[in-house]
């Protein structure tokens, strides 16, 4: 059980691989689309991960990488028409990077790392646990970008008027993407790091 | 009271002078330590700074009125070192709360470090910048500018500018530069020069002169160029600021503002651009921060000149920024180890190559 749980905290994909790092910049100006981006990569390395690890053993190694491919970019493609359909405006929001999940570096990690090594439950809480982990700094980071950046949060005003009368602005910065990246340096600099290394 | 070490020792040699010396490593005995380098830098800041308490008082005046028929001296400068009084409070209070939780919890003695970079960080806001604006840029700046890299002496980035930075990006509306700050005076908004030559509207440009004294509107340390240069000299006099950064600042700068006026892309004459803006208190008190600056004698010399060079083409070329020296130093302040480490190459390259010839020579 400890095992699935490392991509929460110790094994972070983000803050201990430092992977998928430039996604997490581009979609965590706001909550929602964040949280959409997170579900999403969850949802594409757990399936990707449960199919590699099914044909596991009929997979010739010199070609896994053009089968990996293959399975990331189809489950890519099924999310991408079903943000599409559901729900239009995120899916505008988040533009190329849906279809750039291919290339997070999370995924074909765990297919190398994980899938093709482990029967296929261990492989798809594997893949939900990572996903999840990646979708855990989107929402942190996601969450102070819109609350300080916008002032809002999951397009809800929190901040009160009465504090932009008083003086109160919102912080551009947060807004643009350097901000993101201090942000996940923060949040590196807050988990302290990795030790043995 | 040793838990409370970093504190107890700031207030001591703050107060005292300490016996306590180094105790290892090889190190040059001088009398000249940072606490005297740092009180050479505010002596030399502290002409542009009386003379723009002065100057946000009289543009006040001028503009608003309501301080009779004559605009004399005093309530001038009374009025200007009131709208500065708070917003040094406000810079000190809030980047030496940083510095000393931070030197608490690593364990380090507060460095002086900061007594210039609070006083540099009023002298380059616009006079009626809300406070808590000045607050969290202060904080921010020495947290991320600094302190994460290790404090005094560990920041690649001049922490004054990047404070001024956070508050230009983080909220533009205060200070984006193309329209005047005049304190108190919300009615009156005209575009600053530096926005007229960028649009290339030239009718109501300032003349020379008033540019050089500095009877203009603008941030309270980069109006005068009569007291920036005061400045420099006693810097440079004192040997705290290295010339070769600031000539070449100013020749980068110069020789880039000219081949802009020849070819027309520049309505102004090339020396009105470097009388212009915070350029000259930039190349004098900024670029020569002996930190952030390259450390070679030859990349100071590149340093310098890309500083000019981008400092006027930002101004000239970039629509958004009317105002590029800052941006063009911390650039700088980025590339200046990458130019350090250029020239040390070239200079090993060069030793071994000689070092080969005589060799082969005698072969």
């Amino acid at each position: 059980m400890k095992k699935y749980l490392g991509p929460l905290s110790k094994d972070n994909p983000v803050l201990v691989q430092t992977l998928g790092v430039c996604s997490a910049l581009a979609v965590t100006a706001q909550l929602k689309p964040a949280v959409v981006m997170a579900l999403s990569v969850t949802v594409v390395c757990a399936c990707s991960n449960l199919i590699i690890s099914l044909m596991r053993n009929t997979i010739p190694p010199r070609v896994r990488i053009i089968v990996q491919l293959l399975v990331v970019s189809f489950f890519v493609i099924l999310v991408d028409q079903v943000l599409q359909a559901v729900l239009y405006d995120v899916s505008k929001m988040l533009s190329v990077f849906v279809g750039l999940i291919i290339t997070n570096c999370i995924i074909m990690g765990r297919l190398e790392a994980f899938a093709l090594s482990h029967k296929p439950l261990p492989s798809l809480i594997d893949g939900v646990m990572n996903g999840l982990g990646y979708g855990l700094v989107l929402v942190v980071v996601a969450f102070f970008r819109e609350l300080l950046g916008s002032g809002t949060l999951w397009n809800h005003p929190v901040v009160p008027q009465s504090w932009y009368a008083a003086g109160y602005m919102n912080n551009g910065l947060m807004i643009l993407p350097p901000m993101a990246l201090i942000l996940v340096g923060v949040m590196i600099w807050a988990k302290g790091g990795d030790k043995s290394s | 009271m040793l838990k409370h070490n970093a504190l107890f020792d700031a207030i001591d040699t703050f107060l005292r002078t300490p016996a306590t010396v180094t105790a290892t490593g090889s190190h040059i005995r001088d009398a000249v330590d940072m606490k005297r380098i740092m009180i050479t830098v505010m002596i030399a800041l502290c002409p542009a700074l009386f003379f723009g308490m002065w100057n946000v008082g009289f543009q006040h005046f001028t503009i608003v009125g309501g301080c009779g028929c004559v605009i004399s001296f005093w309530p001038c400068f009374w009025y200007g070192f009131l709208k500065w009084l708070p917003l040094a409070m406000v810079t000190y209070a809030s980047g030496l709360l940083v510095e000393v939780l931070f030197a608490q919890w690593r364990g380090h003695e507060v460095a002086e470090g900061f007594f210039v970079t609070g006083f540099l960080i009023p002298m380059i806001m616009p006079p009626d910048v809300p406070l808590w604006i000045v607050a969290v840029a202060t904080a921010f700046a020495v947290l991320f500018g600094k302190e994460v890299f290790g404090g005094t002496g560990f920041n690649f980035l001049n922490p004054a500018l990047l404070a001024r930075a956070f508050v230009f990006f983080a909220y533009p509306s205060v200070i984006s530069g193309d329209k005047v700050w005049i304190s108190g005076a919300d009615a009156v908004t005209g575009a600053t020069p530096l926005a007229l030559v960028m649009n290339g509207h030239t009718e109501a440009m300032l003349s020379t002169w008033e540019l050089f004294v500095g009877t203009i509107p603008g941030c309270i340390g980069e109006t005068c160029k009569i007291a920036i240069l005061l400045g420099a000299f006693i810097l440079l006099f004192t040997q705290v600021a290295d010339w070769r950064i600031m000539l070449s600042v100013l020749v980068g700068g110069y020789v880039t503002a000219l081949l802009c006026h020849v070819s027309g892309l520049c309505p102004v004459p090339g020396y009105q651009q470097l009388l212009m803006g915070g350029f000259l208190f930039g190349a004098v008190f900024m670029a020569t921060d002996p930190v952030t600056a390259a450390h070679t004698r030859a990349g100071k010399y590149v340093f310098g000149l890309l500083v000019g060079i981008l400092a006027i083409l930002i101004r000239l070329l970039n629509k958004g920024y009317p105002e590029g020296m800052m941006l063009a130093i911390l650039l700088m302040n980025i590339f200046a180890p990458l130019i350090d480490y250029c020239v040390v190459q070239v200079n090993i390259r060069r030793r071994e190559k000689r070092l080969s010839q005589p060799k082969t020579a005698a072969r």
